[in-house]
């Protein structure tokens, strides 16, 4: 009886190990991620969101203007708009800071398009929202507090 | 299924406005269904706009753009008539092309 019973629970032992181990060696870091391979847009920080669009922290600058509103009833839907003044810009990047993904979408431009672009994002709580302008190869950036209220009961 | 896209282009002084807006889940997957499975993400995660073949603005997006995204922008050059198209892929190769007119 005894014997018998320690053979099952060897043999229960020893299929959790080779199971363990598939696992290990199944689980890979690729296939975590298959979600979203690209690696802008699983940042978690903001310096590593900066990092994977390719600069450091850039300087702020009154010429990009964040349209958006300061209280937004319906996280799920907050406009924002980006327009940016600085000569020769290429690509806009819309980032909230306290999304679990900091990038929410990047943009590039042709060369008649105009920096000015209005798009709807979700923000998870209250953020700042920052605006990535790159124009002539250098980052320019701006950001904007939007509050987020839940149940639309203000505050 | 993914739905048309709606897209208006319209010409003014020289300066063309195309507003589009798509028809997609826009899944973070970052939510659970009812019985607490996470909810896959799936969303729209590369667009191309093009004015007679020209491309005027390209985007790649996350699931951090709302449900049935809007987009408008603005590009000079245009003239009445002229061919617009907005095309996406979405994360599970999912693809829609639409076409309007510059009105």
């Amino acid at each position: 009886m005894n014997e018998k019973r320690r053979d099952v629970l060897k043999a229960i032992g020893g299929a959790g190990i080779f199971g363990a181990l598939i696992s290990a060696g199944m689980i890979t870091p690729a296939m975590v991620h298959a979600a979203d391979a690209r690696k802008v847009f699983t940042a978690k920080t903001l310096d590593e969101a900066f990092a994977a669009l390719g600069t450091p922290r850039p300087a702020e600058s009154a010429d990009i203007t964040i349209t958006a509103p300061d209280i937004a009833e319906n996280g799920a839907v907050v406009p924002v708009g980006v327009a940016s003044k600085i000569p020769n810009t290429e690509q806009v990047a819309i980032l909230v800071e306290k999304n679990p993904n900091m990038v929410a979408a990047t943009f590039a431009f042709g060369e008649n398009t105009l920096p000015d672009l209005q798009t709807r994002i979700k923000m998870g709580q209250t953020s700042d929202v920052y605006a990535l302008v790159k124009a002539d190869g250098k980052f320019y950036m701006a950001k904007k507090e939007v509050k987020v209220t839940l149940g639309g009961c203000g505050g | 299924m993914a739905g048309p896209m709606r897209i208006r282009a319209a010409e003014k002084d020289g300066i063309v406005e195309v507003r589009v807006l798509m028809s997609h889940p826009m899944e973070t997957g970052q939510r659970k269904d009812s019985s607490g499975n996470p909810i896959p993400a799936h969303h729209i995660s590369e667009l191309t706009a093009k004015h007679n073949d020209k491309v005027v603005l390209t985007s790649e997006m996350s699931g951090s753009v709302s449900t049935n995204p809007y987009l408008a922008f603005k590009f000079k050059g245009g003239a009445k008539g002229d061919k617009i198209s907005v095309s996406w892929v979405d994360n599970k190769g999912e693809s829609r092309t639409d076409e309007v007119q510059i009105a």
